[in-house]
């Protein structure tokens, strides 16, 4: 005998809507359940897009030479003399400028120190960069022009500021023109950054740029912090890697020293990690979904034995083993197809309230944690459920009518 | 029709064996009109599920419609059940979600009998109950003699040879009992096998036959073929 599968959802539909309070306890069980591993991905989604998109405005076709090798294992001579690597300075990042494949070359210095105008006073990061920095981070300015066109090794008097700087220093009173004091000297202040955007580690809106000889010598230091090159396209990166490290090298005495890493390599790196928490994220919420199955396995437990006396009489009306078992676990199926479309309407409307909260924050939940949760909670109805239908499909008829 | 032999049905209490029945033989033929009668505890109820395949015997050989049926595997049991068979429960056991019709049409359900036969099947089954104005009512909304007849329509729907009752009657007051047992009594009329469980003597005096049973085994067996029916 076949039960009609049209029969067999209205059947369990019916006997849902029979004991509203299990039902919608169940869920309410689920759809929290589905609606965490949405909202959890969105978020742990937004946060690497986000970060994909802070370093895209980091610059294109970025190539940053850090002093030292980054690599660990393998036992160079320089680690038994006691050698510290070579600083990296001026003249190397004039040598880079020498490559086809490089557009732009900017050595960088970041330093801390007090910066001054008429008794305000306030700690800040100060940038050293040249004329290139601007085009290099896409920068953008909101009033005057950003630090000259000069040689590396002039130290102008001249800073360019950021808008809290501005605000905070200046206040209404008009900052370009102005000299301000950073440490022990004095800068004119030649233009002020537009307030828009964030750049990874540092809050540009909270630095003072001046030209790199003269952080040189507001530091007492020839070192560079690192240099940023920009590649005339994405071909041009792998050959203007090795032009930097073979430069460098001759420059160096022949001494591998420094580490150029790709922007592409840290995004990828960043990418990875996020992509690893957003799963690890949506894993966690996962569990939820289980405890979510468990809730189900117990009220369906409970619906089994408030529902004696029916399954009997369907025994004793000629229903076979099998059929009471499809009709239980289409009635656990039902409840969490209902249960999981419930939590991916909230899931989603999570997600838009935090994209409306944190307009910054691109909080999309991927469509694989979608599916994934969607079908999850379908196993687990249907899983946890396979208990309670086969007790059910046991059930002695004759004990089960005979109970009142 | 129906043959029972040599059938002993035991249960375990604890560590006693209790003896249900004990060795009843009980030949049914079709068309009678049987009334079990016996004391609580006397094995009538176990005598009626296991006609009714609703209990397996513990020994002995159990013929229906000439099969044997103690052999049978669950699914064809259930086949049995759903097809050949008819329940009436003392306590109805109508499904309190289900209107009248939808509860008549649970055992067509079952077999597969697409919806619009159904449909036309229990209503036939109500009409002959005289409660086709009541089709769309819920058990809550039905009186108790209204819900039995529902249930005496959900047991006929099928066409089955054997009707088996189970204290049809205890449950209802003396004016729908008595309006029960004569729809029951109208069905045999027609043809079908009626048993009838009950320890009210009023009621079991009615049937033709009257077995009598007492710690599981059937102690008198009389018929009243001269009797006319009542």
């Amino acid at each position: 005998m076949r039960l009609h599968s049209s029969d067999v959802v209205r059947f369990a539909w019916g006997a849902l809507r029979g004991y509203p309070t299990r039902s919608v306890l169940m869920l309410i069980a689920m759809a929290i359940g589905v609606a965490a591993v949405v909202m959890l991905t969105a978020l742990g989604e937004g946060a690497r897009r986000y970060v994909s998109n802070e370093f895209a405005s980091l610059g294109t076709h970025l190539l940053i030479v850090i002093p030292g090798r980054s690599e660990t294992g393998g036992v160079s001579p320089g680690t038994f003399m006691g050698e510290t690597p070579r600083d990296l300075t001026l003249d190397d990042a004039r040598s880079l400028t020498r490559s086809p494949g490089v557009r732009r070359v900017a050595p960088m210095m970041v330093g801390s120190a007090n910066v001054g105008w008429r008794g305000r006073e306030r700690e800040t990061v100060v940038l050293g960069g040249t004329h290139d920095m601007l085009a290099i981070r896409h920068w953008r300015m909101a009033q005057g022009r950003f630090l000259p066109r000069t040689d590396f090794d002039l130290a102008t008097p001249v800073c360019v500021i950021g808008a809290t700087i501005r605000r905070e220093i200046f206040g209404a009173s008009r900052a370009l023109g102005s000299w301000l004091r950073i440490g022990d000297r004095r800068f004119r202040v030649i233009g002020v950054l537009a307030s828009e955007g964030r750049s990874i580690g540092v809050d540009v809106q909270e630095t003072v740029i001046i030209p790199v000889a003269s952080a040189q010598q507001l530091f007492d230091r020839a070192s560079l912090f690192r240099i940023l090159v920009e590649a005339r396209s994405r071909a041009d990166m792998e050959p203007a890697r090795r032009f930097i490290v073979a430069t460098l090298r001759e420059r160096h005495q022949g001494e591998e020293d420094v580490t150029v890493i790709t922007q592409d390599a840290v995004l990828a790196t960043f990418d990875r990690i996020l992509g690893a928490l957003t799963y690890a994220v949506g894993g966690i919420a996962a569990i939820s979904l289980a405890v979510a199955g468990i809730l189900i396995m117990n009220v369906m437990l409970v619906a089994v034995s408030q529902r004696t006396a029916e399954i009997g009489l369907l025994k004793a009306l000629g229903a076979t083993a099998r059929q009471i078992l499809s009709l239980i676990l289409a009635e656990a199926l039902l409840l969490s197809a209902v249960g999981a479309l419930t939590g991916l309407l909230l899931g989603e409307l999570g997600s838009l309230a935090v994209r409306h909260a944190f307009p910054t924050l691109p909080a999309w939940p991927p469509w694989w944690a979608v599916s994934a949760s969607a079908g999850v909670a379908l196993l687990t109805g249907l899983l946890f459920s396979l208990l309670p239908a086969r007790r059910a499909a046991r059930l002695d008829p004759v004990l089960a009518l005979s109970r009142r | 029709m129906i043959s029972l032999q040599h059938i002993h049905r035991d249960f375990r209490v604890g560590d006693q064996i209790v003896h249900a029945l004990d060795d009843v033989d009980l030949d049914i033929a079709a068309g009678e009109y049987v009334s079990v009668m016996g004391p609580s505890g006397s094995g009538k109820s176990t005598l009626l599920n296991l006609i009714g395949l609703l209990d397996r015997a513990s020994a002995g050989r159990y013929l229906l419609e000439g099969e044997d049926v103690t052999v049978l595997d669950d699914d064809r049991q259930a086949w049995i059940r759903n097809r050949r068979i008819g329940f009436v429960f003392q306590a109805f056991h109508l499904v309190p979600r289900l209107t009248a019709a939808e509860n008549v049409e649970l055992p067509l359900l079952l077999a597969g009998v697409p919806p619009a036969e159904r449909g036309k099947r229990a209503a036939a089954a109500l009409r002959a109950m005289g409660l086709s104005d009541r089709a769309g009512h819920r058990p809550d909304q039905l009186s108790g003699g209204q819900r039995q007849r529902v249930a005496i329509a959900r047991a006929t729907v099928t066409e089955p040879a054997v009707l088996l009752a189970d204290e049809p009657t205890g449950n209802l007051d003396q004016h729908a009992g008595q309006g029960v047992i004569e729809v029951l009594e109208a069905l045999n009329a027609r043809g079908i096998t009626l048993i009838v469980v009950t320890h009210d003597s009023a009621i079991g005096g009615r049937a033709r036959r009257r077995v009598r049973m007492l710690d599981g085994r059937i102690v008198a067996d009389e018929a009243e073929a001269d009797r006319a029916p009542a």
